[in-house]
């Protein structure tokens, strides 16, 4: 992966990188991050005796959509804190970034941790909060660390802590390691994590805004989403806008994996077509032939290459093309690839991943896990494809979370898309694609866990 | 309905809630049913089994009518085939990895899963691939988690234990399809209220361990009675097969248990079965016992009553009642030992203080009902082990407190009473008095109110301050006096302190009640009457004669050695009793009577509640309900006034529910608030607290074999501070011999930070104390 590796050249992330601009991989200190312009926007702000309704209007003007994956409006979601609230407020980052495909976080952690620290900083300004804590993967210990790192750096520059830079307003940010939990990416299940309690996801309503952290309310963007912010502020939300499409603003990491030359992070602007982008990634891995491609992450449904290749990269393309840019992970396979070794692959994950909590996550993910599992080792029966249908269709949209919802969507598309590929595997117990061949014993379900 | 109001369409009909009630709740008013597990309306919500899906006009999706918020005309379906489908759906996940051995389940026949799966599941299974199997759990000798296959994860169990219990004793470990509920490594489950984990599981995963596997529940009648442990009275439904009790579950009453019992009342019937039952009157000729009948029972009983009025006067005959004996069984005695002329009868067997006797205006009584504890917004608890003597007006509390509800706990022992934020004073037990003082003290001045001379000399330190300045702030406070605080030397202080106390706040105050029947025996009149003597009088003076009512002396009464020395030494000892015991070595006839479940009768519960109950079974063998024994006794006595023929008409004598309301008060009159208090325990001596734990309150309880296996029933040590073992050299685990008004006990040396200084914790009530003296007062250790 050629990020991997710093120093790299500072156009690495692509020509139009916003967050990511003269980003080297060594540069990530408050020094370089100062020189590249950062901070301004707060020191701006504090001299400016600026107004929280300004940052908010400009995000808004910005249409800066949760970079997460739900793509929420961020003004709008910043400006549901209560404002006349007694006590305590706080800002959340979600770094806890385990969606399979999804890596760009990670990046941001490591090559560019103060362009978060100023955008939580400002997040926490706009809103009225007081602390602010950043939630990290617990697989990412060096990430952690230097985010820890720049945190420190900015507090000895006053950037954080009692009045900032003089001014009356305060705020503490922490980082917080996680455990590795997938659930706990999810937003409320992150809260209860944060509590110290056992990851898993809250009712919704109330929605954080209102009863978040502690009980109090809380305000929770991805790593990107805050990155972004003292950009917008720095060019203008207009102008941030105009990089992208009407409700589509600005640009996007996109971590693209799979069956291409060079995978890797790449910031474009919202609206690139596809072609585009993978082009960036070096195009198809020895010149094969692009069979489907996952575009936002493995919740989000699977399209296939003709599909694909004609849609762009925002929010609204790729929906209407039929899934979702999410968090922006695109999955490349090429026509090598079995789709049902994919799918078993992506429901192993989810039945791994699943909290337990409510019924149908917890019992259909192991379910549809054991059907496909079975399909792929030539143990399929020509019922199991309608069961598959169907048992998803129990599932999404019944849960308390997305995470029921992100674990059906793949066996719908995959089988939708790739139909004739699972009822070859069912009749002639082996596969069609020439990668590998079907067949063997299916894992005794004891195994599975380990 | 006072308050706005949101109107909600369910199911074509209109009903009017709160904002904010759930769908689930207005959906209930209208009677409609959701199918539900994991929801449960004295737990929080969980919202996680999803059977309660329903469909919202408007709502992209099914919502949980559990956890979804009425609005303002909201329309709701919960018959829509969106909504059937959904709930088929759960249904049908909810099977998949569950066992279907209902043929073998204990819950089968009342499990809400197998109910629900009538409506709502397929009559054959999609799924082909292997179940999920979990590990059976041992979490104690009352609730059984061996068949944790069946469980559905809906974490009722794990929510009773952190919201009610007060403990979080069970958990989800464990992620996805792999979750599991467990204890905490190796744990048992040792809440007083586990029981009712078995109720809430809608599945077989809890059962019962004492009932499983032993009936089928078709098979059972159900009847209702009232619990005889505490003074609570709870409702129960007991369960009966062939005569014989089952099985015990609590009887919803939202005014006195709601829908909990504690294991106390669940599990006590074991004891109505056990092999030591009496089931024949027994004589003793020649030092050994004798099968006899009836009637030549009662005439010996008769005759020796009569032979000992006549040798030394009717006053030296002494009756002892346990509290627990029912209002006509009381009352009944009361009357046939002042019909032979002696004043002398009791069912305070405890209690140590009997100066209050002639100074109350009326029957000492909680002072409020219990319902409206809750309502309390500052509360002052004086000398009471509250969570083992009243497991659920405990429960009372800790909800109070979530409301906020400010606790003060004054007392001689620091028991956690799992009540967030409760304060707790541990004084010695011999302080507890002034301490108390010192609160009506300073309540008096914040209150600016004249501080009667006899308070002059008090000292207010900082803790009674704190306590009285929480008092005086709130809106509704309460004063009560636990069980050890009437069983304390000065109790008589304690009230009238007490008294001093609440008319100074305006504040409700009362007893908590020692037991199931101790507001029930100052109404049937089973306490002394002019000139007679107390229960403790009876025992340091001793009669040459006694008549015993469902009473063990040598492990109920507040000095057990004087208590058996006393009934050794007595001419002739008759008792009325459900089991073999110790009075088979001092005894001349045993009568063998009905526990609760074999009479008909009454408690009256703390608050004054009449609570009258028939019998669920019919009388174990030639026992016989104790209440007709006495009235034919008193026939043959030749007494007038003992010829009722039932229960009810006994009960008549005592009076109807509003007889009694006007005769509860806990005014008191000519008790001196001050008083020289016993000192602290001087040459080196302790002071001793002593406790009678929860399992070993009464005759019944002693012999229920599960309870008996439990953490509670370990046998009792003697429990002290560090720093005092420390001053006395003797290590944490030695054996010591503990030295009382002449006896002694070999007990275990436990170290317990909880004791206060110089002061010794041992537990009354249990054999293995039986042979040392009061309650209170000095002790010895010596290393053994």
């Amino acid at each position: 992966m050629k990020t991997a590796r710093a120093p790299f050249p500072p156009d690495a992330y692509g020509p139009d990188a916003v967050i990511m601009r003269g980003v080297t991989g060594d540069n990530w200190r408050l020094a370089d991050y100062e020189a590249r312009g950062g901070y301004a926007v707060l020191k701006k702000l504090i001299a400016d005796h600026a107004t929280p309704d300004t940052v908010i209007a400009e995000l808004k003007k910005s249409a800066l959509r949760g970079r997460g994956g739900a793509g929420f409006p961020t003004g709008l979601k910043w400006s549901f804190m209560p404002r006349q609230f007694p006590g305590a407020k706080y800002m959340v980052c979600n770094s806890d970034e385990g969606e399979p495909g999804t890596f760009k976080d990670r990046d941001i952690l490591r090559y560019n941790p103060h362009a978060l620290i100023e955008g939580m900083i400002i997040g926490g300004f706009a809103t009225g909060s007081t602390a602010g804590y950043n939630y990290i993967h617990g697989e990412i210990w060096r990430e952690y660390e230097r985010f820890e790192e720049a945190l420190a750096e900015a507090y000895a520059a006053g950037y954080l802590g009692r009045n900032i830079l003089g001014s009356e307003f305060s705020f503490d940010l922490y980082g917080h390691h996680g455990f590795g939990a997938y659930i706990c990416g999810e937003e409320t299940a992150l809260l209860e994590s944060l509590e110290g309690k056992k990851g898993q996801p809250r009712f919704k309503p109330p929605v954080p805004a209102a009863y978040g952290l502690y009980g109090k309310p809380t305000t929770i963007n991805n790593t990107e989403t805050y990155a972004a912010v003292p950009f917008i502020l720095a060019m203008g939300g207009d102008a941030y806008l105009a990089l992208g499409k009407p409700n589509n603003g600005g640009t996007k990491l996109f971590s693209v994996s799979g069956d291409v030359e060079r995978p890797g992070n790449f910031e474009v602007k919202l609206g690139t077509p596809f072609a585009q982008l993978l082009e960036m990634a070096g195009g198809m891995r020895k010149g094969r032939k692009l069979k489907a491609c996952i575009p936002g992450g493995s919740s989000m449904p699977v399209l296939p290459a003709d599909v694909m290749m004609a849609t762009d990269m925002d929010y609204d393309s790729i929906a209407k093309a039929g899934s979702m840019l999410g968090s922006g992970a695109v999955i490349i396979m090429d026509d090598t690839r079995c789709m049902v070794r994919c799918l078993e692959r992506l429901s192993y994950f989810y039945y791994e991943e699943s909290c337990g909590q409510c019924t149908p996550c917890r019992e259909g993910t192991g379910w549809l896990y054991r059907m496909v599992n079975r399909i792929e080792h030539g143990k399929g029966r020509p019922e199991d494809l309608d069961r598959l249908l169907s048992v998803s269709d129990n599932i999404a949209g019944r849960t308390i979370c997305a995470l029921g919802d992100a674990a059906a969507l793949p066996v719908k598309s995959f089988i939708q898309h790739f139909r004739s590929e699972f009822e070859y595997h069912i009749e002639h117990k082996r596969c069609l694609v020439g990668g590998h061949v079907a067949g063997g014993a299916v894992v005794p379900t004891d195994k599975v866990a380990a | 309905m006072s308050g706005p109001v949101a109107k909600v369409e369910i199911d074509g009909q209109i009903v009017e809630v709160p904002p904010g009630s759930m769908v689930m709740e207005a959906a209930t008013k209208l009677g409609i049913y959701v199918p539900h597990f994991c929801y449960h309306k004295k737990l929080s919500i969980a919202a996680n089994c999803r059977m309660c899906l329903v469909e919202v006009e408007k709502a992209p999706k099914p919502l949980p009518a559990c956890a979804t918020p009425v609005t303002d005309g909201m329309k709701v379906k919960t018959q829509s085939p969106r909504a059937k489908q959904a709930q088929a759906g759960v249904m049908e996940f909810l099977l998949i990895n569950h066992p279907l051995d209902c043929p073998i389940c204990d819950q089968g026949g009342e499990c809400q899963l197998q109910d629900l799966a009538v409506g709502y599941g397929g009559s054959g299974s999609r799924f082909d691939e292997e179940k999920r199997v979990v590990a059976s759990k041992d979490i104690g000798p009352l609730v059984a988690a061996e068949e944790m296959s069946r469980c559905i994860q809906c974490t009722r169990c794990v929510r009773f234990g952190q919201e009610v219990a007060g403990v979080m004793e069970l958990g989800m470990m464990g992620r996805g399809e792999h979750s599991e509920i467990v204890s905490f490594v190796g744990r048992t489950v040792d809440s007083e209220l586990s029981g009712n984990m078995i109720d809430i599981c809608p599945v077989g995963a809890l059962t019962s361990r004492p009932f499983r596997y032993s009936a089928r529940t078709w098979e059972l009648s159900r009847r209702k009675t009232i619990a005889p442990h505490d003074s609570l009275g709870s409702n129960l439904v007991v369960q009966v097969k062939q005569n014989r009790v089952m099985r015990v579950l609590p009887l919803e009453n939202d005014a006195v248990n709601e829908c909990w019992i504690s294991d106390r009342d669940r599990f006590s019937y074991e004891a109505l079965n056990s092999s030591d039952r009496l089931v024949k009157p027994l004589v003793r000729e020649n030092g050994t016992w004798r099968e006899v009948d009836w009637p030549t029972a009662l005439e010996r009983v008769a005759a020796g009553l009569k032979e000992v009025a006549a040798n030394h006067g009717a006053s030296a005959i002494g009756a002892l009642s346990s509290p627990t004996a029912t209002l006509e069984e009381m009352h009944l005695l009361s009357r046939l030992m002042r019909g032979i002329g002696s004043g002398n009868v009791d069912f305070r067997l405890r209690q140590h203080d009997f100066s209050a006797d002639g100074k109350r205006t009326g029957v000492p009584w909680l002072g409020m009902k219990v319902a409206e504890l809750g309502n309390l917004d500052r509360v002052l608890v004086v000398g009471s082990f509250l969570r083992k003597d009243h497991p659920l007006l405990a429960n009372r509390f800790r909800q109070a407190a979530k409301r906020g509800q400010q606790l003060h706990l004054l007392g001689a022992a620091d028991d956690d009473p799992l009540i967030p934020g409760a304060n707790r004073v541990t004084v010695a037990p011999s302080a507890l008095p002034s301490m108390l003082a010192g609160v009506a003290r300073a309540v008096l001045e914040a209150k600016e109110a004249a501080v009667p001379s006899e308070l002059a000399g008090v000292t207010v330190d900082a803790t009674a301050k704190a306590i009285a300045q929480s008092l005086v702030r709130g809106r509704a406070a309460g004063i009560f006096l636990g069980t050890a605080a009437e069983q304390h030397p000065q109790a008589a202080r304690l009230h009238a302190l007490t008294q001093c106390i609440a008319a100074a706040l305006g504040a409700k105050s009362g007893f908590l009640g020692a037991s199931s029947n101790s507001v029930g025996g100052y109404l049937a009149e089973c306490v002394p009457a002019a000139g007679g003597l107390d229960a403790a009088r009876m025992l340091a003076e001793p009669r040459k004669a006694y008549v015993l009512l469902g009473c063990e002396p040598e492990l109920d009464c507040g000095n057990p050695r004087a208590a058996r020395a006393a009934m050794q030494g007595a001419g002739f000892v008759v008792a009325l009793a459900t089991h073999r015991s110790e009075a088979e070595q001092y005894a001349h006839v045993i009568l063998p009577v009905t526990p609760f479940t074999e009479t008909s009768g009454t408690y009256v519960n703390a608050e004054g509640r009449m609570q009258s109950f028939n019998a669920v079974v019919r009388p174990l063998g030639d026992a016989r309900p104790a209440w007709k024994v006495l009235r034919v006794l008193g026939n043959l006595l030749d007494l007038p006034g003992f010829d009722q023929d039932t229960s009810e008409q006994v009960r008549e004598l005592v009076g109807r529910q509003g007889d009694i309301d006007g005769r509860l008060s806990n005014a008191v009159s000519g008790i001196p608030l001050a008083g020289a208090a016993p000192g602290p325990a001087a040459n080196g001596a302790l002071e001793r607290v002593a406790d009678v734990p929860i399992y070993f309150v009464d005759a019944l309880v002693r012999r229920a074999a599960s309870l008996q296996r439990t953490t509670d029933a370990q046998a009792p040590r003697a429990r002290v501070a560090g720093a005092t073992l420390e001053r006395l050299g003797i290590a944490p685990g030695a054996r010591v011999r503990v030295k009382q008004e002449g006896g002694e006990a070999s007990l275990e040396v436990m170290r317990d930070d909880s004791v206060a200084p110089d002061c010794v914790r041992v537990a009354a009530g249990h054999p293995s104390t039986a042979g040392l003296g009061s309650m209170f007062g000095a002790v010895t250790l010596e290393r053994a």
